[in-house]
């Protein structure tokens, strides 16, 4: 890699060489990729002909989701994230309004058609026709099928878009949908991938943006198409409230002396043992070690998986799938080894039979010989 | 073997609950095996750790032991995957003292060392009157009572469900414990009509179960998962005072499967029959000095 190309990388974004590589590192080691992608990451970004287009649709949502990725706090992120990607629509962060704004997106589908990257934040309401959200005058069902199928892959930011999130919460009045659903049923086949959370941690979506930019494809899915690298585990898994739970010690309510001495938040209805994000590990808002709703003492309210945030009481008790290590427990039949006690009755027994044989033998043969004698 | 409902003149009476008796039930489907139970039970019990590995590193018991009144034991098959399930899946079972309704061990024990309580039916030891025969580890149907062989003064040690914490309003550990509401405690005919209740629910509907106490108020909301249509110690081995439901076949979950009539009846029917008014006895032992007198005449 030319230093020359960093170094002008960096003069573009204000940030030292050291400080712009040690960021590419450090989102490399965030996605569990080898020593050395950093470089490729850093690479990649410095030597791309041309920013990634990327269209930024949003439909029933709160803007959390541009809200937390604008708090992201990596070096200068800000001007990372403005000259990494070429953001080319976005209705809160666009400088241009109204029909300006509109033929940007027009304009950019027009030029990047089947190359740039569709993001979504929000669910998409199809009840009614889609009327419950309209944007310059037309329905965002309409919009995003317009957008996605010529769209090179989709990224579902926030629970909204992922799996329905809050406005598909009982009884669901205006039939939020995901968008994952709304493609399938128009037949259109861009992939999508989710990042779910309400809202999400902007490192998951960086670092899917950047393995893009590096590798030209989508990061390891799992089967709800959220990349492996961010929800391959439960929060359970890595929550450093673990131990006791596995010990037994549960904060039985708000602000009694068990909560106050950090147990496990489970009785009071944390739903990490059913909720798979990295929340434990990466933490929230970038302000140092326990800033997590666990951390903070709230249990888990599993905004990342589906049919949890939103749908599953608040204070109910998580289910738990998986039994996993320490926890180890004795089997109904407890299958033991033979042990040497019952090794040596058998060699005895044996032992004793063979002696007995030889004995009526040699007994036979003592007889026979006495009557030969006779 | 005694037919269970044409009890013979001489037959020893079935034992009815005791009206005011308490027990725990415990739902199989609510429990998720952290074992808040198994530690609390050690913590208030006062017992010491007990290890099956040779590190000695952990406390892993690997069935109910002298130092171990309550476990956690884990039914699984092939992967393990689902819960309650019991093909490919995996299921809890909590094992402590049953405190049978008409408890073999009270019944076998020849000097009263083991003792129903007639008020809360709770089945207490007195280590006072133990002769240390240990006929009680051999009597009960669940492997329940067990010895200190390891010790030079050895008790019998058992689930006694907390009676020693009851002065201070205190209830069984396990059940104040539990976080889920798996272990319930409370009067038995209140756990019965719960237990009664979840058969009735249907699975997928979401209902409330009470935490800690059957009629304690905290409740927490659930949906519900199939259940195994039967409730495990309302009538086996005579009825028990700790209840069991399930989503996999008791059996399984190393819950024999006991007749209605409990060891206890039928053993006492056997031996008052015998010994009725000592006729039999009597008949027997002039049999046996005819014999032996008879005997004794021909070698003279």
């Amino acid at each position: 890699m030319k230093n020359k190309d960093i170094a002008s990388v960096s003069k573009h974004l204000g940030v030292s060489r050291r400080e712009f590589l040690k960021y590419c590192s450090i989102v490399a080691a965030g996605m569990g990729l080898p020593l050395g992608t950093g470089e490729q990451i850093a690479e990649a970004v410095t030597k791309a002909a041309r920013r990634p287009p990327v269209i930024w649709l949003s439909a029933q949502e709160c803007t959390g989701c541009s809200e937390s990725l604008l708090r992201a706090t990596h070096p200068t992120f800000e001007h990372l994230i403005l000259d990494l990607i070429s953001l080319d629509y976005h209705e809160t962060l666009s400088t241009p309004s109204g029909h300006q704004a509109e033929a940007a997106r027009a304009a950019s589908i027009k030029e990047n058609k089947g190359k740039f990257i569709l993001v979504v934040d929000g669910a998409i309401p199809v009840k009614d026709k889609g009327i419950y959200c309209m944007i310059a005058g037309r329905t965002a069902l309409d919009i995003l099928q317009e957008t996605a199928k010529d769209a090179f892959a989709i990224i579902a930011m926030g629970s909204c878009s992922s799996w329905g999130g809050v406005p598909s919460a009982d009884p669901n009045p205006t039939g939020a949908t995901p968008v994952q659903k709304i493609l399938t049923d128009a037949g259109i086949k861009t992939p999508v991938v989710t990042i779910p959370g309400c809202p999400p941690n902007p490192y998951n979506f960086l670092s899917t943006v950047l393995y893009f930019v590096t590798f030209k494809k989508l990061p390891e899915l799992d089967d709800l198409a959220r990349p492996k690298f961010a929800y391959g585990r439960l929060i359970h898994e890595n929550c450093e409230r673990r131990p006791h739970f596995d010990a037994g010690r549960f904060a039985t309510e708000f602000g009694d002396e068990n909560h106050r001495k950090g147990y496990c938040l489970y009785k009071l209805g944390c739903k990490g043992p059913e909720t798979h994000a990295n929340c434990p590990s990466i933490l929230f808002g970038d302000t140092g070690s326990g800033t997590w709703p666990v951390g903070t003492g709230h249990p888990c309210f599993g905004c990342t998986e589906k049919g949890i945030g939103f749908h599953k009481p608040l204070f109910s008790k998580a289910s738990l799938h998986m039994v996993t290590p320490p926890d180890t427990y004795p089997h109904v039949v407890e299958h033991q080894g033979k042990s040497a006690l019952a090794g040596i009755a058998v060699a005895a027994a044996a032992a004793g039979a063979a002696y007995a044989a030889v004995n009526n033998v040699a007994k036979k043969l003592g007889d026979d010989d006495g009557k030969g004698k006779k | 073997m005694v037919a269970a409902n044409a009890h013979p003149a001489l037959a020893r009476e079935p034992k009815e609950r005791i009206k005011d008796a308490v027990g725990m039930l415990y739902d199989s489907t609510v429990c998720i095996g952290c074992k808040a139970c198994v530690s609390a039970c050690k913590q208030f019990n006062e017992t010491p750790s007990s290890f099956s590995s040779t590190d000695e590193l952990w406390d892993n018991p690997l069935d109910n032991d002298s130092k171990t009144y309550n476990i956690i034991k884990l039914y699984k098959d092939g992967t393990g995957a689902a819960k309650d399930q019991e093909k490919d899946g995996h299921a809890y079972i909590k094992r402590q003292c049953m405190h049978c309704v008409d408890p073999a061990c009270v019944s076998a024990c020849p000097v009263s060392a083991l003792a129903k309580d007639p008020a809360n039916g709770i089945v207490s030891y007195d280590k006072k009157a133990c002769i240390g025969c240990r006929y009680c580890q051999i009597a009960c149907p669940f492997n329940v009572p067990k010895f200190e062989f390891e010790k030079a003064f050895p008790q019998i040690r058992k689930c006694q469900l907390c009676s020693h914490r009851m002065e201070k309003g205190d209830f069984a550990a396990c059940a104040q414990y539990c976080p889920t509401g798996a272990t319930i405690y409370g009067k038995v005919e209140d756990l019965l009509a719960e237990a009664k209740k979840r058969l009735a629910y249907k699975p997928g509907e979401l209902r409330k179960y009470p935490v800690e106490r059957v009629n304690g108020g905290q409740v927490t909301e659930r949906i519900v998962t199939p259940y195994v249509m039967h409730i495990y110690g309302e009538k086996e081995g005579g009825g028990t005072q700790v209840l069991y439901l399930s989503g996999v076949a008791f059996e399984k979950l190393g819950l024999p499967a006991l007749e209605e009539t409990s060891d206890a009846q039928r053993s006492e029917t056997i031996q008052h029959t015998i010994y009725k008014g000592m006729i039999a006895p009597i008949v027997f032992l002039g049999g046996l000095v005819y014999a032996v007198h008879k005997n004794t005449k021909d070698h003279k």
